[in-house]
């Protein structure tokens, strides 16, 4: 590709109108941000048919930057706007960019019905582990023993795993990539987002401010140096034992499986509902 | 066909018994043929409990040949009780001059002389071999007995909302209903009032 | 496919009736969670929606119905969603996002006896005050409400061309007797029905500011996909859509989302008046409330007394320049509700001791009947 990253960036970035952004140095929300940018251009899209919705939190102010049609909703709804979007709209490339607390807490419900409902819709969900807009607190994927400014004493709750829940709520694709994984990401969310049918990216991210730093986990490139160590590929981790997996991320495709369309399979409702002679 | 009676600001009707028994069906039929077919103005409403059978189950129609404001009964001019909860439940809602029509197969303690008592159920169970239609046996006798309503076009209505195939047989009942009410002499029925000139 | 509504003669119930509105008025996305007493306008639209190139879809609960149809709207295709109090209260949260960000959209609410699940199947007025400040925040919204099978119709029109007017969303109230109370109903001809479609933008798109209202204070808005892309969000937010905290820039929006209701009330408040030309008593009420007051109201006349009827059908903003008049002409007002007197407070609040304002309030689930109101009023 002879076109640099940074006119790929100038490209789509709404770069005169609302930068500074307002995420921490080394966040990782920005790596996941190129790489939605870099899959857009790779499938060659128009910027007009792309919606690109958020929910609340740090994730929720990325479509304010970049110059699709964008829709930044309330906290844990932007499948349910996606939705309405894309079912009225069909032709529109929709993406939802959710984090932890939003796509799985107070978003959980729409995500697996989201998933069972099988729209031809993106989710990427950039799981840090933490609230971090607030300062913070825990979530459902904060690890178990873990401190944060609501678990003080060590968090007593299970963990979430994101993609995993996907999976079984029926979503048609499912991956999982870190920060670290730059070339990993960019090509799993291409990948998602040429799915027909709904799919799923976890992309596992750090926040060092409030979460790294209190479980003393290092800075920005001490966390994605562990990501790094941490990860193992879906073909490697299948040949390893239960014990051999503990603690470990598992990245790369977990499932990619071909379901009816619901938006497609509205379309056969409505002929079948005009060639029905029901009574009003 | 006779002419219809007169309606004097409203007229209102009740059909009552338990849920299940199609009694909000036979009083839709009655306002979609009062009010799409014959034109008048109508107001049809119900009440229940929550369960989908059984419980107490009530649908009202009022008539009138203005626009209607209170859309409930007020003061009802006929009472049809498809059991004997809803006959005594509701008796007294009817005025003075009211008719009491009642389902003699599953009411036998009538509380006043000036009623109407036609086997509805046992009508549609043995001679028409369907429990299911008494409502609309009923319906036949509400339509005739009330004068308020086109019977010809109490059959469109009917025949425009009973599910396929169900057709001859709705309509048969509905035609037992009529033949049972033409049998009663309404002038003959006990009243409570004493007309003017009757008076001595 | 061309919805070619033709007039027919038709008995419907009350929520029959306003999904027949709807689908006059260009409404072709529905949203929905099933709610009693609510749930036959979900099942009409289900069935209708589909036959004319819409789209309706069952939510997994009343928060998502709610946004999905903000996001329908989005793309410029007319949206509504309807329920009664315990869904209505789970939509407050979306509800305020279509009114910050200005989607048209209608809400139906048929009201049912509350608190919480309160009493399902039983009618109520319990929600007035709740479909005007239920979003938290200063918020603009209109109000409309329905008392009859006819009127569910034709408000429900009403409803959505005062949404797509103002880009506000339009709460229409009915209650479990207006919605389930069947009555014939002349559906018009589709080309006698005035449908109004939100403004979409004429300039180019590089020229586009999503956020600046017209001389109405109204913004033009463009539809997700139509080349005029641009920011949509629940912040606060300038001109271009973009989130600002700049006192300046926040008290403009603010007062633009006020202005453009109030400088519409000549357009947006409907009352109707019955009998109230030599009044000294009337009542003011709404809803199939409304219907019971007409009759006490007849019957009062008749026995001389010179009683009115002020039916409102739009309760907020609240129709203060219909009702002042009624205050200063009549000795006395009543108002009848089935909740504990959010109208009659409204009442109160523009009489400013002009006339005695009586309350009227029944809250056991039963509706009011003219009876009760006229022996109220004859007191007055």
């Amino acid at each position: 590709m002879s076109v640099s990253a940074q006119a790929i960036r100038h490209e789509y970035l709404r770069h005169n109108k609302k930068f500074p952004h307002v995420w921490c140095p080394g966040c990782g929300n920005g790596i996941v941000m190129a790489a939605l940018l870099r899959a857009v251009y790779r499938m060659e899209l128009s910027k007009d048919e792309v919606v690109l919705a958020s929910g609340i939190g740090c994730s929720g102010r990325m479509p304010t930057y970049l110059d699709f049609n964008t829709l930044h909703t309330t906290h844990g709804r932007a499948l349910t706007y996606a939705t309405g979007v894309k079912l009225a709209n069909p032709a529109l490339n929709v993406v939802a960019i959710m984090g932890d607390g939003d796509a799985t807490a107070i978003g959980g419900n729409h995500f697996i019905h989201a998933a069972r409902r099988n729209l031809n819709l993106t989710a990427i969900i950039i799981n840090n582990s933490i609230y971090g807009m607030t300062g913070g607190q825990y979530s459902p994927t904060t690890p178990f023993g873990s401190t944060s400014t609501t678990s003080l004493y060590g968090h007593i709750e299970h963990a979430f795993s994101i993609a995993e829940l996907a999976v079984t709520a029926g979503a048609s694709f499912v991956a999982r990539a870190t920060v670290f994984h730059g070339e990993l990401l960019d090509r799993l969310i291409e990948q998602a987002m040429e799915k027909r049918g709904f799919a799923v990216v976890e992309v596992i991210s750090n926040c060092h401010v409030q979460y790294g730093r209190r479980n003393k986990l290092g800075n920005a490139v001490e966390m994605l140096q562990s990501f790094k160590e941490n990860s193992v590929t879906v073909t490697r981790a299948a040949k390893l034992s239960a014990e051999e997996l503990e603690g470990k991320t598992t990245v790369g495709v977990l499932t990619d499986r071909e379901m009816p369309i619901s938006t497609e399979e509205y379309q056969k409702v409505r002929q079948r509902a005009s060639t029905t002679k029901g009574k009003v | 066909m006779k002419t219809l009676k007169p309606i004097i600001d409203r007229y209102e009707l009740r059909f009552s018994g338990s849920g299940g028994q199609g009694l909000i069906t036979a009083a839709v039929v009655f306002a979609d043929a009062a009010g799409t077919y014959d034109g008048r103005y109508v107001c049809q409403t119900q009440s229940y409990g929550p369960e989908a059978r059984g419980g107490k189950s009530k649908a009202e129609v009022v008539l009138s040949n203005s626009p209607i404001d209170y859309p409930k009964s007020l003061n009802l001019d006929l009472l049809l009780a498809m059991n004997q909860a809803a006959c005594d439940a509701y008796f007294f809602d009817l005025n003075a001059d009211g008719l009491l029509l009642v389902d003699s197969t599953l009411v036998d303690q009538y509380p006043t002389s000036r009623i109407i008592a036609i086997p509805f159920t046992e009508i549609a169970k043995e001679e028409l071999g369907r429990e299911v239609v008494a409502n609309m046996v009923a319906l036949g006798a509400v339509g005739r007995l009330c004068e308020r309503v086109d019977l010809n076009n109490l059959e469109k209505a009917l025949l425009s909302r009973v599910p396929k195939g169900t057709e001859s047989l709705n309509s048969k009942a509905l035609q037992r209903g009529i033949e049972e009410a033409e049998k009663i002499n309404l002038a003959e029925l006990p009243r409570s009032i004493i007309n003017e000139e009757e008076e001595v | 496919m061309m919805f070619n509504q033709e007039s027919r003669r038709l008995l419907l119930q009350g929520n029959e009736a306003i999904a027949h509105g709807a689908l006059a008025a260009g409404c072709r996305f529905f949203a929905g969670y099933p709610i009693t007493p609510a749930t036959e306008i979900a099942e009409l639209m289900a069935a209708e929606l589909p036959k004319v190139d819409g789209t309706f879809i069952q939510m997994e609960d009343e928060i998502a119905s709610m946004a999905a149809i903000i996001g329908a709207s989005l793309t410029g295709v007319k949206s509504m969603t309807a329920t009664s109090g315990p869904g209505f209260s789970l939509m407050q949260e979306n509800l305020g996002y279509a009114c910050i960000a200005e989607v048209p959209c209608v809400v139906v609410n048929v009201m049912r006896g509350g608190p919480s699940t309160g009493l399902p199947t039983c009618p109520s007025q319990g929600d007035v005050q709740m479909a005007r400040w239920g979003t938290h925040g200063d918020h603009p919204v209109i109000v409309l409400a329905t008392s009859s099978v006819s009127d569910s119709f034709s408000i429900t029109v009403k409803a959505f061309n005062l949404s797509e007017q103002y880009r506000v969303p339009v709460i229409l109230l009915s209650d479990e007797v207006v919605a389930h109370t069947r009555e014939c109903v002349q559906l018009p001809e589709q080309k006698t029905i005035r449908v109004v479609d939100r403004i979409r933008p004429s300039v180019p798109p590089d020229w586009y500011k999503p956020y600046e209202g017209d001389t109405r204070g109204v913004p033009h808005m463009a539809a997700f996909g139509d080349g005029y892309r641009h920011h949509v969000t629940g912040l606060v937010h300038d001109e271009y859509g973009f989130p600002t905290q700049r006192p300046s820039e926040v008290l403009q929006f603010q007062q633009r989302l006020t202005k453009k209701i109030t400088r519409g009330f000549a357009d947006i408040m409907i009352t109707r008046g019955f009998m109230l030309e030599d009044a000294e008593v009337a009542v003011i009420a709404y809803g199939s409330v409304a219907r019971s007051a007409l009759k006490a109201v007849e019957d009062a006349r008749k026995q001389g007394v010179k009683a009115g009827l002020l039916q409102l059908i739009t309760l907020f903003p609240f129709p203060r320049s219909q009702v002042t008049p009624v205050l200063e002409q009549c000795r006395a007002v009543l108002v009848p509700e089935m909740n504990m007197g959010q109208i009659s407070r409204e009442v109160q609040r523009v009489n400013q001791n002009r006339c005695v304002v009586a309350k009227h309030n029944r809250i056991d689930g039963q509706f009011i009947t003219p009876n009760e109101i006229h022996g109220h009023l004859i007191k007055l």
